[in-house]
């Protein structure tokens, strides 16, 4: 027997899969294909303090080996889950983390200290990176003075684990992962998606409402994988994979580059079933190379 | 125990209904949940580099007994076109099944199934499963011409057929919502049900309002997942922004803000 479960800071993952912000809902629609205690967490959809109708459709175009996503954070505010979402999905036999976001700094904090209350949760995901919205955002996960002042003003109303979601928008992210480690953050994770465009020639217009959108699937991987690699080898705290796993050889590669745990996201979109293959192709891995346990492959890369 | 599935489906039947629309057949080994006119399953297309999404496309038949699901794919772009090109005794991913139906007519109902492109499947998939005697249903589909028509004759057993053509070369000449059967009867109908482009329902819709009779239109948004997480293919609706997968692709005219 394998021992598939991994530790990030401290709480425990029964195995390193979990489903990304903004691609597995709240974990209820998942819950309609497989038992939702088969993955390690869920990420659940990014939240916000009151109620976000999201951007304009067109939201979503396709492109080579991706897609981009305009979404804009739509959801019904904190509130709305706790009285409606949380009783239903509370009972799961698994990680449940909430995606944390605001325009303002306020914002973080009102909507932090509400879920600092919930039992079941155990780390919020504070988001400075969503690429689809006009204030706050990526717009604090760009720049260090930015990710620093809302993780530290975050930390200290919230005492669980705290995981800090990076933008790859930027110059040097082992710069940003550094800063928000200085102010307390308990792991990274990273990537959210890439700013990218979309045209249609025949028409000569953009493709989505807000012209530009945030890119995903496995068009970014590469790119996603050497991000981990260098953030893992910059910071202490452990880090958290995204960025175009579609297979258990992705998400074994972004162990092995550095990350304890891994989100699956655009990949439900082709194959919802994926995530519960990915955690199958891990343990069959970790047999093959007669490995005793997951946590053997975080960092493990040999260079 | 799931309520929606991914499997791998035998392609048993692929068939050129005209030039652009295909009549696929799939089969499952295992047995099929209750599927209903509306719903849709999302279609992986492989072997398609440049395509990385599924496409979903309205149910059109299912054969409970046989556990086969048929679906006409009208070619609109690059993966209906290749979706179109698979061969009998191939596999094909369906994630199935998703969206919501129609509100069935009560038994003292009559009703307009209006089609048209790619939604002339699901109406056809309803006019069959209406129980309603063949005088209080009627079918009226549009097309640009007699050639981009499907023939649905056999469909006579279920409702009376009528067919507008944009060049007048089968049936009235015009838009289904200048056929005779929508100007003058419309208020006949106690429900009215349409599918197909988004021009022809926004018509459709604008007229049964003015003329307050009960509309269903089933809506195309662009999708990516299918069940109600990505958030991409929203309408919006007096509700709020809705995702046209699960809270559609049924939708009643007077909860939309056209």
């Amino acid at each position: 027997m394998v021992d598939l479960k991994v530790k990030l800071h401290d709480i425990e993952f029964k195995n390193p899969v979990t489903l990304a912000s903004g691609t597995c809902g709240f974990a209820r629609e998942t819950a309609e294909f497989f038992e939702p205690g088969l993955l390690g967490g869920y990420f659940l959809k990014g939240t916000t303090l009151k109620n976000r109708d999201g951007n304009n459709y067109p939201r979503m175009a396709e492109t080579p080996s991706g897609m981009l996503n305009a979404v804009g954070l739509q959801n019904k505010g904190i509130d709305y889950f706790i009285e409606n979402i949380y009783p239903e999905i509370v009972d799961y036999d698994t990680q449940l983390i909430i995606n944390v976001n605001g325009s303002t700094v306020e914002d973080y904090i009102a909507l932090t200290e509400k879920v600092n209350e919930l039992d079941k949760i155990n780390a919020i995901e504070l988001n400075i990176s969503c690429p689809n919205v006009k204030e706050g955002g990526m717009a604090f996960g760009v720049s260090c003075p930015g990710a620093e002042m809302v993780t530290r003003e975050v930390r200290k109303v919230y005492d669980k684990t705290l995981i800090v979601k990076l933008s790859p928008n930027v110059t040097d992210i082992s710069e940003i992962a550094r800063a928000v480690e200085g102010q307390g953050a308990d792991a990274v994770s990273l990537v959210n998606t890439f700013l990218g465009m979309a045209i249609d020639a025949e028409k000569r217009e953009p493709l989505l409402s807000t012209i530009t959108g945030g890119l995903s699937g496995p068009a970014i991987k590469p790119i996603a994988l050497r991000m981990v690699w260098q953030v893992a080898n910059a910071v202490k705290i452990p880090v958290v994979g995204i960025g175009g796993i579609m297979t258990a050889t992705d998400a074994i590669e972004f162990m092995l580059a550095g990350a304890s745990v891994i989100q699956v996201g655009t990949a439900i979109f082709k194959d919802p079933m994926i995530p519960v293959k990915i955690v199958e192709g891990i343990e069959d891995y970790l047999k093959r190379h007669n490995m005793q346990s997951a946590s053997e492959l975080i960092g493990a890369l040999q260079v | 125990m799931p309520k929606k599935f991914v499997k791998e489906f035998n392609v048993i039947e692929n068939s050129a209904l005209n030039a652009t629309n295909f009549l696929i057949k799939v089969q499952s080994d295992t047995e099929l949940p209750e599927i209903k006119p509306g719903q849709f399953v999302n279609v992986e297309i492989k072997e398609a580099e440049e395509i990385f999404l599924r496409r979903p496309f309205s149910v059109f038949e299912v054969d409970k007994e046989k556990n086969v699901i048929s679906m006409i794919v009208k070619i609109l772009g690059r993966g209906s076109r290749k979706l179109t090109e698979i061969k009998v005794g191939s596999k094909l991913s369906l994630v199935y099944p998703l969206g919501k139906t129609f509100t069935y007519p009560s038994a003292n109902d009559k009703i307009l199934l209006i089609g048209g492109g790619s939604g002339v499947a699901p109406m056809l998939f309803l006019a069959k499963e209406s129980g309603l005697p063949v005088e209080n249903v009627d079918i009226l589909l549009g097309a640009r011409s007699k050639e981009d028509h499907i023939n649905v004759d056999s469909y006579k057993q279920y409702a009376n057929l009528h067919y507008a053509s944009e060049d007048g070369s089968l049936g009235e000449k015009g838009f289904v919502t200048q056929h005779s059967v929508f100007t003058t009867n419309l208020k006949s109908y106690s429900k009215v049900y349409a599918c197909g482009p988004d021009g022809m329902m926004r018509a459709i819709a604008k007229e049964a309002k003015a003329a307050n009779v009960f509309c269903e239109v089933s809506l195309e948004n662009l999708m990516a997942c299918g069940f109600g997480v990505c958030l991409c293919c929203i309408e919006p609706t007096t509700k709020g922004n809705l995702c046209v997968c699960t809270e559609g692709p049924v939708f009643n005219i007077n909860d939309l803000k056209w």
